[in-house]
């Protein structure tokens, strides 16, 4: 069933399936440092799976994405985070607002979705990775997934970040990554996104006492 | 038929019925060098054995038939599902009567003898054990059903030795689902012997028990053979385990010398699987029991994400 | 005799049954006479068209007219393979309780047993009658007698109101289904006026009408059937009926409505769609799911049951559901190994709930409890009802070596093929839908535990159970036969699967016998032995060797000494049989991780309680979320046309009058 598939293609596989696993894992995460590790390491297996598509290929282009990807997401990112974490004294747990198991459940429905979505576009790719299309959408989604059901900032942030994980893996993977500008320009983008993000944080940290995101709904007026 | 394959099946019968408790003993060991305790010795689970069948039992006085007969019944499916199981060879003459399927009956079988015989007597952790371990059972049976379907999906059979077979016989080829499916089964496994995160086999405070508190009432020859069947099925879910995922060295039929050389490398192999069974139960916490369902809600998720990634990317690409 | 037909002997029966209930009504207060006399003889017939029908098995059909039935419309009756698995289920399964209420119905307890038994008979004759209808007509009427014979047992007891209510409640929701069934019909014959089945199998409907037949279907014999939400009948009559009563509708009149839905989607209604499997399967999941989950939280052991019937029915759509899409995508053997599965669980389940429904009425004679909370220990003074039970709950939990089982083997088997589908969604996901399965048949596990466990095992929560006597000889003997078909399903499949063959031949064009046969009669391997394979009776002969041998070894090389004294408990002193868990303390679990499911009113006790107490109160929601507001809808309604009612004799004679020139003038040709 399996047989010829090349060895690169079987990796990269085995990468875009720790990523998916690793998507799950932050959404079921209930500690915030856990949760930026997670992400952490998400962007570490996201460099290896690029690094696969660049040997294959031998793409320089790719070569640098990858190191891009890993100094940004796998170390800068992180540390920020983690950074703002400690000096914002937030390290409690993540709150949900719907409950673990019930956010797994819908996870595997998104999945489903998602490889279901992807199936007709992967087939009109054709590069040695298109199958992974699928799971990038799906580790979109779910980070989205993320982003909806969480209620505190930081993991807000993490969410984004992680959708934009899975971005990254839909370009790599169909199209064996994005011209070199336009990738530059969006970790240009995260990265200053974060750090606008972190002052965003001691604001609203200052306004009200708690980076709880639900008291912005009392910013209505009237 | 052949002579070979029924010597292979009684061979595989008493290897599983002497090797069990020596498996116990060995986890057993690990364990407690790595928590720097002196351990006890790697055969006293046998010394157990035998002072228990010595021993007088003692039954409570309203205790039914019943509850002489479960340890009977029990050892009974967990002796049937190590026959069933490949551990040295495929070529195994009662395999045909079970496929995984049928396996996870055999062991759901056990469960409600044993769940049933705890509340017989009436006591309130009895009960409660037989409660738990059902509230157990139920989360754990369909995480082990998806791990079975991904292996079906690539073996293209439900039948243990098939699989073994298809997956020895394969190119060295990397399965994310299979990588899936191995986690979620070791979750379920450890759910499923009584083992760390979900319950203790070491404790004895009586509130946090599941499978001790099952078994309180037991005495003498009858809770030997209970301990001996919690033996049994700790080595058949081992065998099983390297059986789907590790199927390397596991002799082919009509294979009988194959089968005599498979015996040391299942023992190297079941060596480093008791050990790193003892490491997970030393480095994790017994959970509470009510974050069991999320343990195996993640086992489930991992066998069904397994499914998916296989549909995805192994069937089509 | 060899001209009469084996139609003929079923028709033979069934005039039998209702002479047989008439009889009765001849000496309507002769307890004695009726209960030794006229059961057994009705457990006779029984035999006769089980028999019958094992033997017609895998012939052609056969047809005959009745004189009786409208004036241009007689009963056409048919008698094909279909007909024949379930009639064999009927009799087989009304055999064990025709005996079994022989020994059952006694002095002085609810109706006149004269006329339980022209209900009990005529109920079994019209049930005889459903499956063998070739025309709407015929149909709609053994339909509905069936449902007045079995509203009257189960108001049995109508002192009580709450049976009266539940016997209404069945009745509206029965005859809510029937007015569902009845569109269906009405659908399939698409206007041609051609009312006999061999009518609606001639005529090509559009995909659109056939889908609307195939719902209307799904909808009618869905409400006989109890599957979510127009189940809500099915737990309050089946606890409300005599014991033989409920097995009996639990066990076979379910059936019917299997019988029913099998029959138009796979025979009348032409080539099915894809998505009417998914409806069927989507519908099956949630019942089961439902049903399995309140089984397990319910305090009343009758009601326990009747949830796990639910959850049983939920099953068989599921099967059902994956029959028609693979069907429906030309996948025939894999269609008929799910068809298989669902005849299959039909019967199975026709037994072991039998079994445990008639288990129930001795435990209730014995101590005229029906509260879990307020049994147990039974084990030691009815023996024989507990070990009898004991093989009901294990084949009730779908565990080797027993029925149960085989069915469930047989669906996972054919979910595992469903990959295949040549469809993007469904294949991926009709496997996960498996999983809900494994969910369902250990949370069944669950249920059937603490069955049995509160009932039969533990100390007796109540003092008067010691009095509690074992069952009767007749009882005996209809449990023993129930376990026996329970046994046989359970260590025979593939002779069974050779005797089922001819019904899914018949509707799907293909079975599995030839490939069961071929791996001999031992052992099942409905696709190819490599493939799967199950042998219980190697199964249960090398288990109870074992425990032989472990027993004798043990006995031989130790010794068997054993001393009796108090419980250990760990030491502790709470002895009672108050320190067990009630039936609601061992559902705890269930309650708490499924909360959504339930809508549950809590009481708990707080520190300032002079009698501290905890409550429980299980609720299902489709009551507020479906009925009471039907109900109130309902109510408005009538709040307006009672405007229109004025009391007055005039006033009504006019409305029928203007009623009838209306009428004329519309009809005017």
């Amino acid at each position: 069933m399996n047989a010829g598939v090349p060895l690169s293609a079987q990796l990269i596989n085995l990468f875009a399936a720790v990523i998916l696993l690793l998507a799950f894992a932050m959404l079921a995460q209930r500690r915030v440092m856990p949760l930026i590790n997670l992400f952490g390491l998400q962007g570490l297996v996201l460099a290896g799976s690029t690094l696969v598509v660049a040997v294959t290929t031998h793409q320089a282009h790719l070569y640098w994405s990858a190191g891009l990807t890993l100094l940004l997401k796998a170390m800068l990112l992180p540390w920020i985070l983690h950074r703002l974490v400690r000096k914002l004294y937030v390290k409690w747990d993540v709150e949900s607002l719907v409950n673990v198991p019930a956010t797994m459940l819908i996870g595997i429905v998104l999945v489903i979705v998602a490889f279901n979505v992807a199936q007709p576009i992967s087939l009109l790719s054709h590069t040695i990775s298109r199958g992974t299309l699928g799971i990038a959408l799906a580790t979109v989604m779910l980070a989205f997934l993320m982003m909806i059901t969480r209620t505190k900032a930081i993991p807000q942030v993490v969410g984004f970040l992680a959708m934009e994980n899975g971005l990254f893996l839909a370009a790599t993977s169909a199209t064996y990554g994005m011209p070199m500008v336009v990738e530059l320009g969006i970790a240009l983008d995260v990265l200053v996104g974060v750090i606008i993000l972190g002052v965003f944080f001691f604001q609203i940290r200052d306004q009200f006492d708690s980076l709880d995101i639900s008291h912005m709904e009392h910013l209505k007026d009237g | 038929m052949s002579v070979g394959g029924f010597l292979g099946q009684l061979f595989a019968i008493a290897l599983a019925l002497v090797l069990a408790p020596l498996l116990t003993g060995w986890v057993n060991q690990c364990r407690a060098w790595l928590q720097n305790r002196s351990a006890p010795p790697l055969l006293q689970p046998y010394y157990m054995l035998h002072k228990l069948f010595r021993k007088d039992v003692v039954l409570a006085r309203n205790a039914s038939p019943l509850f002489r007969f479960a340890p009977f019944a029990v050892f009974g499916c967990m002796l049937l599902a190590c026959a069933i199981i490949p551990s040295l060879s495929t070529d195994l003459p009662l395999a045909p009567a079970a496929d995984t399927l049928a396996l996870v009956g055999v062991f759901g079988l056990a469960r409600i003898f044993i769940s049933l015989a705890a509340m017989d007597v009436g006591t309130a952790f009895g009960s409660l054990g037989g409660r738990r371990e059902m509230l157990v059972g139920f989360l754990a049976e369909p995480a082990l059903l998806m791990v079975i379907f991904t292996l079906a999906l690539i073996s293209q059979s439900t039948s243990v030795a098939t699989i073994v077979e298809t997956l020895a016989h394969r190119e060295i080829v990397i399965y994310p689902s299979l990588a899936f499916a191995g986690i979620a089964f070791t979750f379920v496994s450890l759910a499923e012997n009584a083992r760390v995160p979900v319950d203790n086999p070491a404790t004895h405070l009586e509130l946090t028990m599941i499978h001790e508190a099952m078994i309180l009432e037991y005495s003498g020859r009858h809770l030997a053979l209970i301990e001996w069947a919690a033996s049994l099925k700790l080595y058949a879910y081992s065998c099983l385990g390297l059986a789907l995922f590790f199927p390397w060295g596991i002799a082919e039929r009509d294979n009988f010398l194959a089968m005599i050389a498979a015996a040391p490398l299942l023992l190297i192999k079941l060596g480093i699987g008791g050990c790193l069974l003892a490491a997970i139960e030393t480095v994790n916490a017994k959970m509470r029991i009510f974050r069991a369902p999320e343990f195996l809600g993640t086992a489930f998720l991992l066998a069904v994400l397994g499914l998916l990634v296989r549909l995805l990317l192994e069937v089509r690409a | 005799m060899s001209s009469l037909l084996a139609i003929d002997f079923l028709l033979i029966a069934a005039c039998l049954w209702l002479a047989v209930g008439l009889w009765g009504l001849a000496a309507p207060r002769n307890t004695r006479f009726i209960a030794k006399g006229l059961f057994p003889l009705g457990a006779l017939i029984g035999l006769g068209v089980g028999v019958t029908a094992l033997d017609f098995l895998g012939q052609s059909a056969e047809t005959a007219i009745l004189v009786i039935g409208l004036p241009t419309l007689p009963f056409h009756l048919r008698l094909d393979n279909l007909t024949a698995v379930f009639a064999l289920l009927l009799g087989f399964a009304s055999v064990g309780i025709s005996i079994y209420a022989a020994g059952y119905f006694r002095k002085g307890e609810g109706a006149a047993p004269g006329l339980m038994c022209l209900q009990y008979h005529a109920f079994l004759t019209s049930m005889l009658m459903v499956l063998l209808a070739d025309d709407a007509y015929a149909f709609m009427v053994a339909w509905e007698v069936m449902a007045l014979s079995s509203f009257f047992l189960v108001t049995t007891d109508h002192r009580h109101e709450a049976i009266r209510s539940a016997g209404y409640l069945y009745l509206l929701i029965a005859h809510v289904g029937a007015i569902a069934i009845l569109l269906a019909f009405g659908v399939m014959t698409s206007g041609s006026g051609d009312y006999t089945f061999a009518g609606m199998r001639a005529q090509e409907l559009p995909p659109f009408w056939a889908s609307a037949a195939f719902l209307l279907a799904l909808v009618g014999f869905g409400a006989k059937a109890g599957l979510v939400p127009v189940h809500v009948w099915l737990p309050e009559a089946h606890p409300a009926a005599p014991s033989p009563v409920s097995a009996m509708m639990s066990g076979v009149m379910l059936k019917t409505a299997i019988y029913g839905l099998l029959r138009v989607s796979f025979d009348l209604v032409g080539t099915p769609l894809w998505w009417w499997g998914v409806v069927a399967m989507a519908v099956g999941l949630v019942t089961a799911l439902f049903g399995v989950l309140y089984a397990t939280v319910q305090s009343d052991m009758k009601r326990l049951l009747a949830y796990s019937s639910i959850e049983n029915i939920g099953l068989l759509a599921v099967g059902i559901g994956l029959a028609l899409i693979f069907h429906s995508f030309g996948m025939e053997t894999l269609a008929a190994l799910a068809m298989t599965a669902v005849l299959y669980h039909c019967l199975a389940h026709a037994g072991f709930k039998s079994l445990l429904f008639l288990c129930t009425g001795s435990v209730l004679h014995a101590t005229r409890e029906r509260s879990l909370g307020k049994l147990g220990g039974l084990i030691h003074r009815m023996p024989w009802v507990a070990w009898l039970a004991l093989v009901g709950i294990i084949a009730g939990a779908g565990l080797p070596p027993l029925s149960g089982f085989v069915s469930e083997w047989l669906l996972l088997q054919a979910f595992l093929f469903s990959p295949g589908l040549p469809h993007s969604w469904l294949n991926m996901v009709v496997p996960v839908a498996a999983a809900v399965i494994a969910l369902v048949a250990a949370l069944a596990g669950f249920a059937m535990v603490k069955f049995y466990g509160i009932i039969f095992l533990g100390q007796m929560r109540e003092p008067a159970l010691k009095d509690a006597h074992d069952a009767g000889p007749w009882e005996r003997g209809g449990l023993s036969w129930l376990t026996l078909l329970t046994l046989l399903l359970g260590v025979m499949p593939s002779t069974v699967i050779g005797l089922l063959d001819a019904a899914t031949r018949q509707l799907l064009g293909t079975g599995l016998a030839a490939r069961v046969r071929e791996s001999g009669w031992w052992m099942l391997a409905p696709i190819s032995e490599d493939r799967a394979s199950y042998q219980p009776l190697i199964f249960l002969v090398t288990i109870v060797a074992s425990v032989l041998l472990g027993r004798w070894l043990v006995r031989r090389l130790y010794h068997g000494r054993i001393r009796r004294s108090r419980a250990w408990d760990c030491g502790f002193f709470f002895e009672g049989p108050r320190a067990q868990d009630t039936a609601e303390g061992f559902s705890q679990p269930i309650r708490r991780i499924f909360e959504p499911v339930f809508r549950m009113a809590r009481h708990f006790p707080t520190a300032r309680d002079d009698q501290p107490y905890y409550s429980v109160k299980v609720e299902d929601h489709f009551w507020h979320w479906l009925y009471l507001p039907v109900a109130r809808l309902a109510e408005r309604i009538s709040g307006l046309i009672v405007r229109v009612q004025g009391g007055r004799i005039a006033v009504y004679l006019m409305y029928s009058f203007l009623t009838l020139i209306v009428l004329l003038l519309v009809a005017r040709p």
